[in-house]
């Protein structure tokens, strides 16, 4: 249904006729200034034979509009022939014939027409322009390369279009015929108050109508939905045209559009009402700076649509959900179980009889089944494991029998580790796979490390001392240790800012840590010094995390990018880029091949780590996000944010299925038990909440979500989700941790 | 409201003043207005957008509290250096100065003489980070609080952990845990908290009856005590264990004292402790022997004062998932119906069940009238067995009379007939029809004032005496001082005269003195603090029928007297004015004088933290 080849804005199917009436009508104003007009042009060098075509077709739009001046401007910028435009144009004026075709326009005489051919019928109006704002730009500074918008560009947009003192009557205008709807229509265009406002106050603002545009705020902003109130503050401080420049939030807004989803039903009322009253200022906004999804069926309700809106560009498209995402889990590698020999030997000294091969052809028969929704084993290149990975998988399965089966009836014992005199100064903390470490980062630029077990931290002996030891021997692993340096506390110095971010390796060899400072370093847990200090983010680095199978890690901070490193490698693999604000979280999928991020602009993203490809994009927090967890089956996501809320996601159908209510302040960290029965979140409001995945996630199997429209209903059921919450006197969770067998550990620094 | 607040964040800026002033300090004189007004809005602009930035590094940091380093790495971020000598300040002080109309805040920096710091002597070092865990038993409770900390560390509020856990009921028997940690009764208590322990549960089981009452005063009043509840409750039931099998007749009713106080203390949540407190009151209310000498010794008071408690705590914690009250009556109705049971137990059981009230006495106790008649009619008219029994089958007549006779009255219809009551109750028969006449008539004549033939503790032996007799008195009329416990305040008789005492205010009691039963005068008591003075009487008229009486002595008037009616009876009413009354009407003898050393002995054998403190007093 969409298409694939606009190339410019098509003043699209049954409005296009008065839209081009508009043009003629505006371009007394900019024309004066500039001698552009509204509408614009694409590239300056025509290509393929579709783009001429659409440029001849604007050119016949000039011309017809009696613009010749901006014609010939236009003409010679796209370097066609003086000649190009004669018989092309004649053949236009007609009545485009076949052009026209299946737009359902009744009035096809002018050019509009023409352009209307590269829309396909229906959801013509949906195909919001690509590269609109660029090509308003090029009236203005046509030397500037449309590919590479710089600011002058992008604000340029905001040109004077319209008498700034009718923005006031045009905004009332829509509020009131938006009022008067129907019910049903209400909710969707009410969406549309908050994009409109902040683009009418911004073109104020950028044609220097400082009054006028407080007046307007003053006057609207209480309309606006309570969630978009952080963005409002920006705004609210934004008054002059200087500020806009290197205003980021303000950037976001421009280069990205806020995209909209609205039923077909609410869509046709909205345009008749607007070519009704021949409002063209809203319109131009719209088609300007709105991209709007249009989906066929009911329209949404209020409350289905404030799941989803609430982050800076609004919800995410359609299209940009449908990638295939291989969200199952990596097929095991097989090792040999001397967990059932151990057993045995047990067993045997008993005088049992031996049972190891029934049991290994069931774990075999198990390994053996593939996931359809796996990816291949070799999708993305995996280190090879080594013997002591091995042996700490075997450490795993033992463990792991002895799991704790949790449930809504059987709740885990919680630990909570309470870092004391930290000052205010614990920012991150991370605790290793088995439980035995823990690491915590500090706003005095030092991590600290741990040991929770009775086995003390060693560092291995200095090169010289080394030589001394007998490499033969059994126990080098042991002697290689010095045993002076023993202690239950090491610290690392290396950062020259607060630590953001730490995370421990799978096998325990390393850790990393992101800071403020703009690098990532990797520590040896065995030395304990720095081995490398990756340099790439050049602001500070918000978190980082290793991939579950090691060697890869992540990282993502104030650069509104995330990266993918090695860790043998000093410069990045993949640059995951496409937040419009920073990058708050990240996690590694359990299967390793895609990376989650949060991030400021209230938007997760799930990329490829293959190639680097945003497949998923989650809209519905109404804050920057701070805690990400994968459910360990690989299938759902959950995310906390600082609006106190939990959203869980679908990962395979790309939806919300769920929201827990009850924290409330920023959630800092999420876990789900080891057989993700349980999701346990941790807050800053001093408490640890723990809800009912399972339930969450089977309520929603025997729920017909329609995927087809992309939304789903949610029920409120919190509060049946909620299984306990457990209060700290006067400590914010900043981490939870779910030990092999299933006891929940907590951290975080107790606040006097 | 977030309305008002935005419209307000649109329109702050700097004033203009602030721009000339600063331009001033960098030696700019003549600002233009125009200038300074586009100075402020400019400024205003970027210092807002620096918060904002600095928000961020906030959040990251996981507080809640702008810190001036938040400040900084937002400056940096904007490639702006930071403003050096703010760090590591918690907060700013700013002062405020005001005058001709000119607000000014300024930071207020003091002019340090260098060798004064050098020569000061170095601040301790502060503390460095450290890691401390603490697990929390999975509750079934949500409400359980998790406990960050360990006690006695750097968070005071977690014994307000155990203060809550405690509210929420039926929290026993229901824990669903995995693992269990750590019990519930290891939160240490604080040095002062066992000092008070141990005074008090001292001073409760000692010898000084003054020092009894304060503890006692003070379990029952003190707000603060759920910490040490386990702590009691493990104390009374250990105590009533040992001392039921040593047969100590004094401490029981020491510890059965205790529980009282517990229930009496408002802030005090015992629904976690019945486990312990209740077989420890109903091995006091049915225990075979609890004293030494069951012949002379008194412990049929203690049977009826342990009864009311148990009847109190039916009331307050019975519900319909411990079913406390149905759970007692069983155990006690199948003791009563068992014929192999003692006289004793049998008293104890009819006290127990008789305190429950008139349905279960009407259900349970009026049916067995026939029986028990039979059973003692069997004593006193057979053949003589043991003198035991025979006192034994008094007690249990007399209270079947007591406690029969007022619900009998209530439900049969008059007149009373001696043969049908013959007919109907058997050998108790004639005997209950002339109580039932009496309480008819009482309850015509004085409908205001009941007399709560419940409370009197009938007393026909002269020798009572809680005391373990290892003293060999005067050999004068014991004053006995079996103190009933009703309602809410103790009664302690302290030594007269003792000039250590604090002189307590004068106060008040009313000496009801009854004759065989029959109501006659009330008499207030006025003593004052000095115990030598006579009491000065005077009669008043009866009090109303909610008159609780506090404490009630009897006096065996006569010690030779065998009679089963007791001569008189008094029931003191004390209307203290002070927390710590005092009182010994009519006697300056030391009603228990028990040997301290073999009681403190007996309790400190299970005890083993309590060695050897001096018995000061807690307060």
């Amino acid at each position: 249904m969409y298409i694939k080849y606009i190339k410019s804005e098509p003043p699209s199917d049954g409005f296009g006729n008065s839209n081009a009436n508009d043009g003629r009508l505006l371009s007394s104003s900019p024309g004066a200034g500039t001698g552009g007009t509204a509408t614009g042009n694409n590239k300056p060098a025509p290509g393929p034979p579709e783009e001429q075509q659409t440029l001849l077709a604007v050119l016949q739009f000039l011309k017809k509009s009696k613009l010749a001046e901006s014609a010939e401007i236009l003409r010679r910028e796209a370097g066609l022939p003086e000649d190009a435009l004669d018989p092309k144009g004649t053949d236009a004026s007609g009545s485009g014939p076949g052009l026209a075709a299946g737009s359902g326009q009744v009035d096809g005489v002018d050019a509009s027409s023409l352009l209307s051919r590269v829309t396909v019928s229906s959801s013509a109006a949906a195909q919001a322009p690509k590269k609109d704002s660029s090509l308003a730009a090029c009236f203005y500074s046509l030397s500037a390369s449309p590919d590479q918008p710089d600011v002058s560009v992008v604000l340029s947009a905001y040109s004077q279009q319209g008498d700034p003192s009718l923005y006031d009557a045009y905004y009332s205008g829509l509020k009131r015929f938006i009022e008067s709807v129907l019910d049903c229509h209400r909710a969707e265009l009410s969406q549309l108050f908050y994009p409109l406002f902040v683009h009418m106050y911004l073109e104020l603002v950028y044609n220097n109508n400082e009054s006028v545009a407080k007046a307007f705020f003053e006057k609207f902003s209480g309309d606006q939905e309570c969630y978009y109130e952080q963005d409002l503050r920006i705004l609210s401080s934004l008054t002059k045209k200087e500020h806009m420049k290197g205003n980021e939030t303000l950037l976001d807004f421009r280069t990205s559009k806020f995209v909209l989803r609205i039923s077909r039903d609410s869509y046709q009322l909205l345009k008749r009402h607007l070519q009704e009253r021949q409002n063209n200022q809203i319109w131009n906004i719209i088609q300007e700076h709105l991209y709007i999804d249009i989906f066929d069926g009911m329209p949404r309700s209020k409350s289905q649509i404030d799941a989803m809106s609430g982050s800076l560009a609004g919800e995410a498209r359609r299209e940009a959900n449908k990638a295939k995402v291989f969200y199952g889990l990596l097929k095991e590698p097989e090792i040999e179980l001397p967990l059932d020999d151990e057993d045995e030997e047990a067993e045997n000294e008993e005088g049992k009889p031996k049972k190891k091969k029934p049991k290994k052809d069931s774990m075999g028969s198990k390994s053996k089944k593939q996931d359809p929704n796996a990816p291949l084993q070799t999708r993305i290149p995996l280190p090879e494991l080594k013997d002591s990975d091995k042996l700490d998988k075997i450490m795993y399965m033992k463990e792991s029998t002895k799991r704790i089966r949790l449930g809504s009836d059987n709740l885990p014992s919680i630990c909570f580790y309470t870092f004391l005199n930290a000052y205010q100064g614990l920012t991150a903390v991370d605790v290793t796979d088995d439980s035995s470490l823990i690491a915590g980062g500090f706003a005095d630029s030092t991590v600290r490390v741990w040991s929770v077990t009775p086995k003390k931290l060693r560092k291995v002996k200095s090169a010289a001392d080394l030589n001394l030891i007998d490499k033969e021997s059994d126990d080098v692993l042991e002697r290689i240790m010095d045993e002076k340096t023993a202690s239950e506390l090491k610290i690392l110095y290396g950062h020259s800012g607060p630590v953001y971010g730490i995370s421990f390796s799978p096998d325990r060899n390393y850790l990393l840590s992101s800071s403020e400072d703009g690098t990532i370093r990797l520590w040896s847990l065995q030395t304990f010094t720095c081995l490398v200090g990756y340099k790439g983010h050049n602001y500070p680095v918000w978190d980082t995390q290793f991939s579950p199978y090691g060697y890869y890690f992540v990282s993502g901070g104030h650069d509104r990018v995330a990266r993918l490193w090695a860790t043998d490698h000093y410069q990045p693999l993949r640059i995951f880029a496409g937040h419009l604000a920073d990058i708050t979280c990240t996690r590694f999928h359990p299967n390793s091949n895609y990376v989650a991020t949060g991030s400021s602009d209230r938007t997760i993203r799930l990329w490829d780590v293959l190639n680097g490809n945003c497949v998923r994009i989650f809209t519905g927090h109404k804050g920057p996000i701070h805690a990400l967890a994968f459910s360990p089956n690989g299938k759902f996501l959950a995310s906390g944010a600082t609006d106190g809320r939990v959203l869980l996601w679908d990962i395979g159908h790309g939806l919300m299925v769920g929201e827990l209510k009850g924290h409330t302040d920023t959630i800092y960290s999420l876990r789900f038990s080891r057989d993700g029965e349980i999701l346990a979140s941790g807050s800053m409001d001093n408490t640890v909440r723990l809800w009912d995945a399972m339930k969450a996630f089977d309520d929603l199997e025997t729920d017909d979500f329609t995927a087809a429209t992309g939304h789903i209903h949610l029920q409120d059921n919190s509060q049946e989700l909620l299984l306990g919450t457990y209060m700290t006197k006067s400590t914010p969770v900043l981490h939870l941790h779910f030990t092999r067998r299933n006891l929940l550990l907590a951290a975080g620094a107790y606040n006097p | 409201m977030a309305e008002e607040r935005r419209q307000k964040q649109c329109s702050v800026v700097l004033p203009t003043e602030s721009m000339k002033a600063m331009a001033e300090s960098v030696g700019v004189g003549q600002l233009q207005e125009d200038s300074c007004v586009a100075l402020s809005e400019e400024v205003s602009y970027r210092i807002k957008e620096i918060a904002q930035d600095a928000l961020k590094f906030m959040h990251h940091g996981k507080r809640r509290k702008l810190t001036t380093s938040d400040i900084d790495n937002a400056l940096k971020l904007k490639n702006v250096e930071p403003l050096y000598g703010f760090q590591s300040q918690e907060f700013i002080p700013f002062r405020f100065a005001s005058g001709g109309g000119r607000e000014l805040h300024f930071y207020e920096e003091k002019e340090v003489d260098l060798s004064d710091i050098i020569n000061t002597p170095l601040p301790r070092v502060p503390l460095d980070v450290s890691l401390k865990a603490s697990k929390e038993q999975q509750k079934t409770e949500s409400t359980e609080p998790l406990k960050v900390v360990k006690p006695g560390q750097e968070e005071k509020g977690t014994i307000q952990g155990k203060g809550q856990s405690t509210t929420t009921p039926d929290g026993k028997g229901k824990e669903k845990g995995l693992i269990r940690l750590k019990p519930r009764s290891t939160h240490e208590l604080s040095v002062e908290q066992q000092l008070y322990y141990k005074e008090i549960t001292e001073a409760c089981v000692g010898s000084c009856e003054a020092k009894r009452a304060e503890a006692l005063q003070s379990i029952a009043t003190d707000p603060g005590l759920y910490q040490m509840l386990p702590r009691f409750s493990t104390f009374i039931s250990e105590g009533v264990r040992v001392n039921v099998v040593q047969n100590n007749l004094a401490l029981l009713i020491y510890l059965m004292r205790m529980v009282k106080a517990l229930m009496d203390n408002p802030t005090l949540y015992l629904e976690k402790y019945l486990h312990e407190l209740i077989p420890a009151v109903v091995t006091c209310i049915v225990s075979k022997q609890l004293c030494l000498r069951p012949d002379v010794d008194n412990h049929w008071a203690l049977r009826d004062f342990a009864a009311r408690l148990m009847a109190q705590s039916c009331k307050t914690f019975s519900t319909t998932t411990n079913n406390i009250q149905s759970r007692v009556t069983k155990t006690l109705t199948k003791s009563l119906f068992d014929d192999k049971t003692q006289w004793t137990t049998r008293y104890g059981c009819i006290a127990g069940l008789a305190e429950l009230g008139a349905d279960v006495i009407k259900t349970l106790i009026l049916p067995r009238l026939t029986v028990e008649g039979a059973r003692i009619k069997a004593v006193m008219e057979g053949p003589v067995v043991s003198n035991i029994d025979k006192i034994g089958a008094e007690h249990v007549q007399t209270l079947l009379l007591k406690h029969c006779a007022s619900v009998i009255a209530k439900i049969r219809p008059q007149p009373d007939n001696v043969e049908q009551y013959r007919a109907e109750y058997g050998y108790l028969g004639p005997m209950l029809c002339s109580h039932v006449v009496k309480a008819r008539t009482q309850a015509t004549l004085q409908a205001q004032q009941v007399n709560r033939t419940t409370l009197t503790i009938t007393q026909p032996r002269p020798t009572l005496s809680v005391s373990q007799s290892g003293l060999t008195g005067s050999g004068g009329p014991r004053t006995p001082s079996i103190i009933k416990v009703p309602s809410s305040l103790t009664l302690m008789s302290p030594r007269p005269g003792t000039p250590s005492q604090p002189s307590p205010p004068a106060t008040k009691y009313i000496v009801m003195g009854t004759s065989a039963g029959a109501a006659s005068t009330q008499q207030v008591i006025t003593l004052s603090s000095s115990q030598s003075a006579s009491p000065v009487t005077s009669t008043v008229p009866s009090a109303t029928s909610t008159l609780q009486p506090l404490v009630k002595l009897e006096s065996g008037g006569t010690p030779g007297l065998t009679a089963s009616r007791p001569l008189q009876k008094y029931i003191v009413v004390s209307l203290p004015s002070s927390a710590s009354s005092s009182l010994e009407p009519k006697s300056s003898v030391l009603p228990t004088s028990i040997s301290s050393a073999s009681l403190d002995g007996g309790i400190k054998l299970e005890r083993s933290e309590s060695p050897g403190v001096s018995t000061q007093s807690p307060h």
